[in-house]
Parts: structure tokens; C-alpha cells; sequence
């Protein structure tokens, strides 16, 4: 197959897997993860340092900014002025500017406050920010946000953490059928069936950290999701047959015995 | 009764004690942070590594210092 690259904000992927770094059993045993994905993003979370135990392993020790694109991301913030805080303390610690933006509403469900979020796409991207978007799969915001700016739409699959899978795939399809930017499913993902349903629909990638990092075998978890993506990924590209209500035999007719 | 030499700060939501005439790259060696990957917000602006030298810690300052950790979404 020729290259498949996808561009985001200026900068061009092979990969269109990209995961967490939350939940798993160790730093070492995500980095095993990320490579098994073939990772080429990572989404990191920006928290106080810790004072009182400086032996913590640091995050930057097993996976290199310089090998993966850190993609810093506001999770647990549930105002705009807490995202953007975020964000511009991400920016100043790492030196770029690429960022996941999530503004969340209800802690039960972890549903994107789509107000908050769309007043904060508009700042950061006065601020200079690319701002990837964490979104609902409800095709109008989803406009708004890109109209404001956003370099990519991330509509939620189901919600954070629920392995549930893709619950509205025409919703879906309608934001990839309008969309002019990149669209990645975020969350949801519970298994690989899921990640090649989204990669069915024609979305440009994956984000997922749960369904890896709690798997049984997280690295195991991680080299068939990267396959998915891929199985997904061609599927689209190929496209599928027509579905029909009745049987359609594949031997020729002619020549029975 | 000896000098007072330690002036109060908020650093992390925490009220603590520093040393006085610190800069801000003097607080972090003496937190004993490494300062490589952190930020600092000071009273709610950022305060870029360019100024980390230049600027002195006052009495009063609520500083955030943070950095990178594993995160999903």
C-alpha cells in the first residue's frame, strides 16, 4: 500500500493510533504498550510536582518527547478558565503548542461540556494554540468548534472509560462526511472491534487509554488495537460491498452438476 | 531574637516557608526540583523560564510548579 499519512495542525502521522498514559500498572510497562501500538502521539496529563517524594518516576524517562509527539491534555477540568490554565502551563513546560482540549460537565458521566469548550477553542486559538477538541457526537457543536478553530474533532465514541464501543456510528458519520479537519474517535473504545468500527466510518484516527490499560495483557491489548486501526483504516480505503436481505452465491450457477 | 529570613508563600495550594531574596530558579534547586519539563505559574500568570533568573520570590507569591504525568483522557 502507498503511504497513508494523516496531517494535523501542520504535522504529518503514520500512525493513527494514539493512546494514554493513564492507568497503567507502571511507566514501563505504557511504554511497552506504545510501542506495541505503534504510537506515534501520547496524551499527557499537566499535575503539581510532587514535593514530598521526589524518587517518582518521571514520565519523560520512558517515554521520550522527543520520540513521541506528547499531546497534553485538560482532563478533570470542568471550566474553561481551568483548561486554559492547563494548557498554558502545558505549553510553557513542554515548548509546543499542539493540545487536547476537554472541558468536562458531570462527573458520572464525563460528558464534554460543549459551551465551556467551545468558548475555550476560541481563546486558545487566539492564543496561538492548535487545539484538538474533545467533543459530544452531536453534529452541530461539532461545526461550531471547527468553525472556531479546531485543528481536529474528537467526538466521544461513549463515554471516558466505559468500553462501551461506538454507540451512534451515523453520528459519527455525519461529522467525517462534514468535517474539513481531521475527526478521531476519543473514547469509548472498549475492545479492537470498536476501533475498526470507527476507522470503518472514516474517521483519521483513534485516541483510547482504558481499553489498553486494563486489559489483561495491556501490551498484548495494544499491538491488536494497532492492527484494528489498520484492518479498519484499509477497510474504508477498499470499500465494503453493498449490504442485500437475501443470499448472493460466489460459485457460478452455470455448470452444476 | 534572630533576623527573620524566611518569608511565606503558597506553592501548590500549600502554605509554606522559603528562604528570602530567592529567585525562581534558586527556589527550585532549593525544593530540589530538577527544572527541566516544569512551569511555573506565578499568581495565576505564567512565568516563562526566560524570567525564572530574574525574578525574586515575594512574600505572599501562590505559585503553581508543574510538570508531565501519565494521563488517558
Amino acid at each position: 500500500m502507498t503511504k497513508d499519512n494523516w496531517v494535523v495542525a501542520g504535522r504529518e502521522f503514520s500512525s493513527r493510533l494514539i493512546i494514554g498514559t493513564g492507568k497503567y500498572a507502571s511507566y514501563e510497562q505504557n511504554a511497552q504498550a506504545a510501542i506495541a501500538a505503534n504510537a506515534q502521539i501520547v496524551t499527557v496529563a499537566v499535575r503539581r510536582v510532587n514535593l514530598t517524594d521526589k524518587s517518582k518516576p518521571l514520565l519523560t524517562d520512558y517515554l521520550n518527547p522527543k520520540e513521541y509527539t506528547y499531546l497534553p491534555n485538560t482532563a478533570g477540568c470542568f471550566t474553561a478558565d481551568d483548561a486554559l490554565r492547563t494548557l498554558r502551563l502545558a505549553r510553557e513546560a513542554g515548548g509546543w503548542n499542539l493540545v487536547k482540549l476537554e472541558v468536562l460537565s458531570d462527573q458520572k458521566t464525563l460528558f464534554p461540556d460543549m459551551l465551556e469548550t467551545l468558548e475555550a477553542t476560541k481563546i486558545l486559538v487566539k492564543e496561538g494554540f492548535d487545539v484538538m477538541a474533545y467533543c459530544t457526537d452531536d453534529p452541530v457543536f461539532a461545526r461550531k468548534i471547527e468553525d472556531a478553530g479546531a485543528c481536529a474533532i474528537m467526538p466521544l465514541g461513549a463515554p471516558i472509560g466505559s468500553g462501551l464501543g461506538i454507540q451512534n456510528r451515523v453520528n459519527i458519520r455525519l461529522i467525517v462526511e462534514q468535517s474539513r479537519v481531521p475527526v478521531l474517535v476519543d473514547a469509548g473504545v472498549g475492545t479492537a472491534s470498536d476501533a475498526a468500527i470507527a476507522m470503518e466510518l472514516g474517521c483519521d484516527g483513534v485516541l483510547m487509554n482504558t481499553a489498553i490499560a486494563e486489559a489483561k495483557d495491556p501490551v498484548l491489548m495494544a499491538s491488536a488495537m494497532k492492527h484494528a486501526v489498520i484492518a479498519g483504516r484499509e477497510a474504508y480505503l477498499a470499500g465494503r460491498m453493498g449490504k442485500k436481505s437475501y443470499a448472493d452465491p460466489s460459485s457460478p450457477l452455470a455448470g452444476l452438476i | 531574637m534572630p533576623m527573620q529570613e524566611n518569608i511565606s508563600i503558597v506553592l501548590n495550594g500549600e502554605a509554606i516557608q522559603c528562604p528570602i531574596n530567592l529567585n525562581f530558579l534558586e527556589l527550585l534547586n532549593h525544593l530540589e526540583l530538577e527544572p527541566r519539563s516544569l512551569a511555573i505559574e506565578l499568581n495565576r500568570e505564567i512565568l516563562p523560564k526566560s524570567e525564572w533568573e530574574n525574578r525574586q520570590v515575594e512574600n505572599g507569591d501562590k505559585i503553581e510548579i508543574v510538570q508531565f504525568v501519565g494521563g488517558g483522557l
